[in-house]
């Protein structure tokens, strides 16, 4: 006889969660420490800067603002897409899950237009210290997204054989994809006042 | 010995030792790999010492065969690596005598190969993967793909850093710290450097994540907090460390990176002149932020250098004293508020950095609350040896020695954390000579008890005494050979950073004759290590046979398995009645009572 890792599946007791949602939100633990530093990194040298442009003197706040609703509302199918599979319907899930990974590349592509904007009016990540934190951020912000998508489309596509065979780990694992989608979700809506209002 | 009956987990060769899943075999992957570093480190080291002590000589028998080595080099660089005009002997030794640009890399190299791709992964990922779930009664780790990702991820790392000696330029050469703005104009070696230390960092954090979710998740029925292991406590807090502490280095690594490739400037300042030429940057950025960040990260780091140590210790002597550990809460306690404390004393590396007294004075508050949970954790370990019939083996002299060692170390830390004292000490050589107290005949001296004390459980033999006692007294003498005097030079204010270790240096002539003596230290402390290696790979296969599988006598959960454990780890489910250090129990029939033992006699 030999053991096997239990609290796959069910939670244990004492701790109340399953393995894989413990080991996310200490995953996401450590992202807030990543992105707390490069946001200390930005306060830091607004502050020592002897002058600092108004984000919307650069940048467009129409556009910024319809990111932040197109990232919030792909946070909302994400939930959506969960619930579907709790409520075992998983052709809706399939739809919900489709839409986020939609919007979220509606928010790449949107995104990209933004920085070949900037790239045309000759604003590059060396011009200024405002344009190297604001692409610096931005980036490791979309690299997240990306890392987002490319989990949300393993799971709409190949992935989504474990719902036959174990619904509820398939269902687990919606729920842990949908808490780093909200990390990412949370990180854009602190970083669009920061870099685009203030 | 238990017979692995039938035995599910027949994989082969490549998905069994590979790419491998089960802790034990990943632990083992952590372990030969960061032995072979540290040597690699170590060996970094010597070539710097015979400069040291004979500046301008020429290196004897290294010099003899470095030609076909550098012929060889330059053939990788040329046919693989397609850089042109490579004449890699006249970069580095020409005519056998080491140039600085050398000797600055040799310097910024062995500090990162020993700290991150040596200690931490053999303090973490071999100690800690191997032992923790054995200890907790787990099966496997929580998450063994992921497990098996971060020492992936940590072999890149290390693979990068070390052909980063191949670039342009050679390595990095800004020291173990990359200070800002040195490294942002250093040649391309620096940036090898940082994407090395991007993916040492994500190993780092896989396997913490892996750490914490394991020790919360996965220990075994009735084993409750105060009932782990003071080892299991130590790889905990440092897993949170881990966890905390390293993304801030990462997005530091990512501005510097920025800086070099993008051409921002987050550690330039503004009107910055190189080799007498204004640099054609955008400036106002603050070379100081980089220090804030890279010690965010380094001086909890220090701490997950020593703690996993102190836990080998604490459980060695434990073991070897046949008594509970004295103070095992009080130790636990101190062990968390270190934890915490780890987090804000990171300035008192920056006090000559012009940061203002007010923080200067934080800092160095928080600096002295933090020796005290230091100093009960070795107190409880000092008084633990009271009164007790100590088992000399090797594993135990190992632990011993460590705590005067630490001891040393960590008090010639104090005047270090006093900013006032630090004015006349900083950079001098008394800095290397009081961290190197703690992690070489500190914490490497507890791993070394480490390996000679879980040997027989993962091989089922003992590694040899004999040998391990002439590896034991040269190494502990040559340790102070090397670093005693580090101290008297840095107290007479001998810079660490001279490549002819002080010959044209005003304040250094005094203590010259000390180089040599240092250095012929560190060359015997090297033969030293030869019983050890003998000792480890002819005791895999002649070791003297354990009789059980239990063969120190010890309480703890990972003696109640099969040796060497199978896949899974336990026969049967272990069930935990008792506390980590029952020895001597009165009225027991042996003289310790494993936890997962029901009744006492």
């Amino acid at each position: 006889m030999s053991l096997t890792v239990p609290y796959l599946i069910e939670e244990r007791p004492d701790t109340g969660v399953f393995n894989a949602k413990m080991g996310i939100w200490l995953f996401l633990a450590s992202e807030v420490m990543l992105f707390g530093a490069l946001f200390s990194t930005y306060v830091l040298l607004r502050v020592g800067s002897i002058e600092w442009p108004m984000g919307s003197t650069i940048l467009s706040v129409p556009i910024g603002a319809f990111n932040t609703v197109v990232l919030i509302t792909s946070s909302v199918t994400m939930v959506f897409a969960w619930v579907s599979l709790k409520l075992k319907q998983f052709d809706k899930f399939k739809l919900y899950l489709g839409l986020t990974i939609l919007l979220a590349l509606t928010f790449l592509v949107v995104k990209a237009f933004e920085y070949g904007a900037k790239f045309s009016h000759g604003m590059f990540p060396k011009t200024s210290t405002y344009l190297a934190i604001y692409f610096t951020l931005t980036g490791l912000h979309a690299l997240h997204v990306i890392g987002g998508i490319i989990v949300n489309s393993y799971f709409w596509g190949p992935g989504g054989h474990l719902w036959q065979t174990k619904p509820e780990q398939f269902t687990n694992r919606i729920e842990i994809a949908g808490l780093y989608w909200h990390f990412v979700d949370l990180v854009w809506i602190f970083l669009f006042p920061v870099l685009y209002l203030l | 010995m238990h017979n692995n009956h039938h035995d599910s987990y027949d994989l082969g060769f490549w998905r069994k030792y590979i790419f491998a899943t089960d802790h034990k075999i990943i632990g083992l992957q952590y372990g030969i790999t960061a032995l072979f570093f540290l040597l690699v480190g170590f060996s970094l080291m010597m070539l710097m010492r015979w400069q040291l002590a004979y500046p301008g000589e020429p290196i004897p028998v290294v010099g003899q065969f470095w030609i076909p080595f550098s012929k060889a080099i330059d053939w990788i660089r040329i046919n693989i690596f397609h850089i042109a005009g490579s004449n890699f002997a006249e970069e580095t030794l020409p005519g056998g005598v080491m140039l600085p640009e050398f000797y600055n890399q040799l310097g910024a190299m062995h500090g990162t190969i020993m700290v991150f791709m040596g200690i931490v992964p053999l303090a973490v990922g071999a100690f800690g993967n191997y032992v923790v779930p054995l200890q907790i009664g787990a099966a496997d780790m929580a998450f063994p793909k992921i497990n098996m990702a971060s020492y992936w991820s940590f072999l890149i790392g290390g693979v990068i850093m070390l052909l980063s000696f191949l670039a342009p330029g050679g390595a990095a050469s800004s020291g173990w710290t990359s200070y800002t703005p040195l490294a942002d104009i250093a040649p391309t070696g620096q940036t090898l450097w940082i994407i090395g230390m991007i993916f040492l960092i994500t190993s780092s954090l896989l396997g913490a994540v892996n750490f914490i979710t394991t020790i919360f998740q996965l220990r075994a029925k009735g084993l409750t907090f105060m009932k782990l292991p003071f080892f299991v406590w130590a790889q905990l807090v440092t897993a949170f460390l881990l966890l905390l502490a390293f993304p801030p280095l990462e997005a530091a690594g990512v501005l510097q990176l920025m800086d070099r490739i993008a051409g921002t400037s987050f550690f330039l300042p503004s009107g910055l002149v190189v080799s007498g030429k204004p640099l054609e940057v955008s400036g106002g950025g603050n070379t100081l932020l980089w220090q804030h960040l890279f010690w965010f990260l380094a001086h909890p780091e220090v701490y997950v250098l020593i703690l996993p140590a102190m836990g080998i210790v604490a459980e060695v002597i434990a073991n070897n004293t046949r008594k509970p550990l004295w103070g095992y809460k009080s130790m636990v306690y101190s062990l968390l508020v270190l934890g915490f404390l780890s987090f804000i004393v990171w300035a008192h590396h920056m006090f000559l950095t012009g940061m203002g007294t007010a923080i200067s004075t934080f800092f160095q508050a928080t600096t002295m609350i933090i020796s005290i949970p230091s100093v009960i954790i070795l107190t409880a370990l000092f008084l633990s040896l009271w009164g007790s019939s100590i088992r000399f083996n090797t594993p135990m002299l190992f632990a011993l020695a460590f705590l005067p060692m630490f001891g040393i170390g960590g008090l010639t830390g104090l005047p270090l954390g006093l900013s006032t004292p630090d004015i006349h000490l900083h950079d001098t050589y008394y800095v290397i000579g009081h961290f190197h107290y703690i992690v070489a005949p500190g914490t490497i001296f507890a791993l070394f008890a480490g390996i000679y004390y879980w040997f027989p459980k993962v091989t089922g033999r003992k590694m040899n005494e004999i040998l391990g006692q002439i590896h034991f007294w040269p190494s502990l003498i040559c340790m102070n050979g090397v670093f005693m005097p580090m101290m008297i030079q840095g107290l007479a204010g001998v810079s660490r950073r001279l490549y002819d270790g002080g010959a044209q240096y005003a304040h250094a002539q005094g203590y010259l004759h000390l180089n040599e003596f240092m250095s012929i230290s560190a060359w015997i402390l090297a033969l030293a290590q030869i019983p050890f290696i003998i000792n480890l790979f002819w005791s895999m296969f002649a070791g003297r046979k354990v009789e059980n599988d239990n063969p120190w006598g010890s309480t703890t959960l990972e003696w109640a398995t099969p040796t060497p454990p199978s896949h899974g780890n336990f026969v049967h489910e272990p069930i935990v009645y008792r506390g980590p250090y029952e020895y001597s129990v009165p009225n027991a029939t042996k003289d310790f009572t494993p936890q997962n033992q029901e009744a006492i006699t």
